[in-house]
């Protein structure tokens, strides 16, 4: 994890301090240990899908498809469990991770084969994965329920800690393991630097796509199932609102958009920061108008600081 | 002939793809090709063509916008306001609507130029201030367009929808002669090779602040002419428009890499997702099976887009 700490990814984590304490000039509040671990836990949905994304913007590519994979696999999930089932409700998780694995398969397919830009072939498998949602569950609210460990992993704790927050820092750990320890990691920002000159020193660079997008998938699938179990239902177009906050939170951490460089220690801080400031501004009961604006900016302004601490003009 | 084909293999492609599917459409419809059925595809076609045209200027230079659908529901709401009342009150408020999109194109810009970022990024976080300002202007749905103008530019002229007449304009009397200027080689320049584009002397700085303020503008006029369609205001309509002019550009012709492609083909291309979607609708298929099937042909004629790796000489085509 060490390695993966740049100026860049301590700056969201500057940001999370400085609001904790704005924040709490106008909200005590917000200074108490309920709501932070309150924030944390709300924060590990939204890291999760960033945990993934995160994999493929270091490619060099972007998923756009996280949306309908999250809703996907909350909706299959829940209705695994909603059968009744014993046995079809213990497989419900590993068959939700499976399914988030599959798509990313299928992504990798158009991304690798037959080299369409991964912007728009995520997007195109982003529309096919809502057409089935919606023949399977006839336009309404799909029926079905979490189980039991669906609701722990999601609301419970350890430790005095959420579980989410707990499988979402596991899940960096790991993850941040293998871009940082194996060949894997190392080929996976090559091909985000330079993917000609991967392919040309002998990396397959085909398997690494292929493996990249399944994580990803994989993560996305892990977040919606914590979703429904946070839920304890799932619905139509929940993954819609976590799209561009997903990519923001990746891109405040200080992972380049370009690919290459940029690690999920960043990203942790990024899906931190983002959940606070959602979080405080409502708390501050401003309106969806202006929180919007000052979302933007904040981005924005966070973006600027980024390149102006680079220094010289291009 | 063969030589203009060949040179144009993107965008005659993309004809044909639309003469099919649009030959498909008229067959299945009950009412055939009577001018209600074409106005009302047309006018469809012309809101998707347009925000398809905003998003070609900010591809070409090898971009992305993601604020399109923000500012085409900015200036909608803007357009609520102003479109309504004395002649002269609405010449100056259709004056005033193309102008906050070309504004906020110029904002994109500055920002993209000047500050050194990504433009997926930047359209992100200004895609969600534009929709903020939007929400300012109206929380709710509402407001009035006038009705007699409104008509005058959704219905048709002699037979002919006058939004087909509008893209006519557009390409004949915008884009054929702007293409030929220094600044339509220069997008071109720019989308190819920034660094070639530099070294020979070109305004790179001008070129992409020009490109986005142009991305802005057309996606004013869409939001304009989505508010003459509807003739309300409605601050929700950003993120659809936004995805399907990504899709529509990609089906057109041109590549996200930049430099190839043109807006006639970005306009070819949204007339043809919005045949689809109405092809559907007539199709017979159950309605609940058509998102799926609207999807699975969407990522098809991607997917055919993306045969041209078939025919790469050698494996290194593919990774340029």
């Amino acid at each position: 994890m060490l390695r993966s700490i740049s100026v860049d990814s301590l700056m969201p984590y500057f940001g999370v301090v400085i609001l904790i304490f704005a924040g709490s000039a106008f909200f005590p509040q917000v200074l108490s240990v309920d709501y932070l671990t309150q924030q944390l836990q709300i924060a590990a949905f939204l890291g999760l899908l960033a945990t993934g994304a995160t994999i493929v913007i270091l490619l060099g590519h972007i998923d756009l498809s996280v949306p309908w994979v999250l809703t996907g696999a909350a909706i299959l999930s829940t209705a695994l469990v909603g059968s009744g089932n014993p046995v079809l409700g213990a497989l419900a998780v590993p068959a939700a991770l499976a399914f988030g694995a599959l798509i990313g398969v299928i992504n990798a397919a158009g991304v690798a084969i037959l080299r369409i830009p991964s912007m728009v072939w995520t997007l195109a498998v982003n529309s096919m994965l809502l057409g089935l949602a919606v023949l399977n569950t006839g336009g309404f609210n799909p029926r079905g329920e979490s189980s039991e460990l669906m609701i722990t992993m999601a609301s419970g704790d350890l430790f005095e800690l959420p579980v989410s927050f707990l499988i979402w820092i596991a899940v960096s750990l790991a993850l941040t393991w293998l871009l940082t320890r194996t060949p894997f990691g190392r080929y996976l920002r090559s091909i985000g630097h330079n993917e000609k000159a991967s392919f040309l020193s002998g990396v397959s660079t085909p398997s690494v796509l292929f493996a990249a997008f399944a994580i990803a998938g994989m993560c996305s699938a892990l977040g919606g199932v914590l979703l429904a179990g946070y839920a304890n239902q799932a619905y139509q177009s929940m993954g819609d609102p976590f799209l561009l906050p997903t990519i923001a939170a990746v891109v405040i951490g200080g992972t380049s958009i370009l690919g290459g460089r940029g690690g999920l220690f960043g990203t942790i801080g990024g899906a931190l920061f983002i959940t606070l400031l959602t979080s405080i501004l409502s708390v501050m009961q401003i309106g969806d108008a202006w929180r919007n604006i000052i979302f933007g900016v904040i981005i924005l302004v966070m973006l600027l600081f980024q390149t102006l601490r680079k220094g010289a003009p291009a | 002939m063969l030589d203009y084909v060949r040179s144009n293999r993107r965008e005659v492609i993309a004809g044909v793809v639309l003469v099919v599917l649009l030959a498909g459409y008229i067959g299945t419809h009950p009412r055939g090709a009577s001018t209600y059925v074409m106005t009302i595809w047309a006018n469809q076609g012309l809101i998707l063509g347009l925000a398809a045209c905003a998003q070609f200027f900010a591809v070409v230079v090898r971009g992305i916008d993601l604020s399109v659908g923000a500012i085409m529901a900015l200036t909608n709401c803007i357009a609520s306001y102003l479109l309504d009342g004395s002649a002269l009150g609405i010449g100056f408020g259709m004056f005033a609507v193309v102008a906050a999109g070309a504004a906020c194109g110029l904002l994109n810009g500055v920002i993209i130029v000047y500050g050194r970022l990504q433009p997926i990024v930047v359209t992100l976080a200004t895609a969600s201030i534009f929709v903020g300002i939007a929400l300012l202007l109206r929380p709710t749905p509402g407001g009035a367009i006038n009705y007699d103008l409104a008509d005058a530019i959704t219905l048709d002229v002699l037979g002919i929808p006058t939004a087909l007449i509008i893209t006519g304009v557009v390409i004949m009397g915008f884009w054929l002669p702007f293409r030929r200027t220094g600044l339509g080689l220069g997008l071109y320049a720019l989308g190819s090779s920034e660094q070639a584009a530099f070294q020979s002397g070109i305004n790179t700085k001008f070129i992409r602040l020009a490109a986005f303020t142009l991305a802005g503008f057309f996606g004013g006029l869409a939001g304009l002419y989505y508010s003459f369609v509807t003739t309300t205001g409605d601050a929700g309509i950003a993120p659809g428009f936004t995805l399907n002019s990504i899709a529509a550009v990609v089906l057109g012709g041109v590549l996200l890499r930049g430099g190839v492609g043109s807006l006639v083909g970005a306009l070819a291309g949204a007339f043809i997702l919005k045949t689809i979607a109405s092809l559907m609708f007539f199709s017979g298929l159950p309605s609940l099976a058509q998102p799926l099937f609207e999807g699975m042909i969407l990522a098809a004629a991607i997917a055919i887009g993306g045969a041209d790796v078939l025919r790469a000489r050698n494996k290194l085509e593919a990774y340029s």
